[in-house]
């Protein structure tokens, strides 16, 4: 009874906080003046259509740095808590579940396999895109990365027995990594800062290869974010 | 305006989650939960009334985007935050794993006395 008391005093105190922030506010009436700065801006000196790509990888580039940081730790405490000598098998002798989920494991259907066969490259190639015009049309290199993702997911629903390359998802991942650090300090040496994508040429408004080097960063984040998430459903889908 | 409060009922559900259900699994969508209800508010305060999306389209003159435009601030700042919600499930979920090995079970209650 104090248990579901308790719980209904941390949902009012928490409602009415939100509710405070809520009321009284009228709705946005003008740009601020940073919005203003980015909007006005935004086309001449980096030549990107889509301003939040420019906000994104140029103006809060350090932030992205950081997000993708944040995204490869978790990769990477993921692989710490799932990867090699995990206790049930140590603890089973051998005779893991793994063994047992080898068994239950059985193959797709025809229509579930080849339906997938055909979607798949459809997929990753439709999220190729949508990182390349990562700064032209909604979209960039982390929502590109997901839908990457999303066909692997379809492709380990369907083919139960796939095994990934583990070489290729590596290189991919740190490579892409090393080079958006690169370019950052190359925007360092030849340009206004870190991240600063000015040293390729601004080129003609609309074109994929126009905003500077944006494109270039924004599809290495892409196929950085792939990588790792599939690294992490690669972790989660091992047998325990 | 209801927008709003459909936010705040987003969130207080989610919140609720958390806190009242055992299930830890439950309890990772209730987190999942309020962290969008926060997204969809951060986004929320960045709209106006009759606004268009922050992109330049060919033709279109500079002053109309200034003007019409939402803010692109929250949305760059929840693209992050999304991300990195990503992350956190993802390794929140990983541990519910490993609990699970070792306690067979997905219960907090039982997942909280002691095991030498």
């Amino acid at each position: 009874m104090i248990k579901r008391a308790l719980i209904f005093l941390v949902l009012a105190f928490f409602a009415w906080q939100f509710l405070l922030m809520v009321t009284g506010w009228e709705g946005l009436s003008g740009l601020g003046e940073i919005a203003r700065h980015y909007m006005e801006k935004g086309r001449e000196e980096l030549g990107a259509a889509n301003i939040v790509t420019a906000i994104v990888v140029t103006y809060r580039g350090l932030d992205t740095l950081g997000e993708v940081s944040v995204l490869f730790l978790a990769a990477a405490g993921i692989g710490f808590l799932l990867g090699a000598g995990r206790l049930s098998r140590k603890q089973d002798g051998g005779n893991a579940g793994g063994l047992e989920n080898e068994k239950t494991r059985r193959k797709a259907s025809e229509i579930l396999e080849t339906g997938s066969d055909i979607v798949v490259p459809a997929i990753a190639v439709f999220g190729v895109y949508i990182f390349v015009n990562g700064h032209l049309s909604p979209g960039g290199g982390f929502q590109g990365g997901a839908v990457i993702a999303s066909a692997i997911v379809l492709l380990f629903l369907s083919h139960p027995f796939y095994s990934l390359n583990h070489g290729v998802l590596k290189v991919t991942e740190s490579l892409s990594g090393t080079v958006y650090v690169g370019l950052g300090l190359l925007g360092l040496i030849l340009a206004g800062g870190f991240l600063d994508a000015r040293f390729l040429p601004v080129g003609e408004f609309g074109r994929i290869l126009s905003a500077g080097a944006i494109p270039v960063i924004y599809s290495l984040i892409g196929l950085k974010v792939g990588a790792e998430l599939v690294g992490i459903l690669e972790q989660m889908r091992r047998p325990s | 305006m209801i927008l709003y409060f459909l936010a705040l009922v987003l969130f207080v559900m989610g919140l609720y989650c958390l806190v009242a259900k055992k299930n830890i699994i439950k309890k990772i969508i209730g987190i999942v939960i309020t962290e969008y209800s926060i997204n969809l508010f951060l986004v929320l305060v960045g709209w106006r009334k009759g606004g268009i999306a922050p992109i330049l389209l060919k033709g279109m003159q500079k002053s109309e985007i200034v003007e019409k435009g939402v803010d692109p601030l929250p949305q760059a700042l929840v693209l992050t935050s999304i991300v990195i919600g990503l992350g956190v499930l993802a390794l929140m979920v990983s541990i519910c794993l490993r609990l699970y090995e070792k306690y067979k079970t997905f219960d907090m209650s039982e997942i909280n006395r002691l095991r030498g």
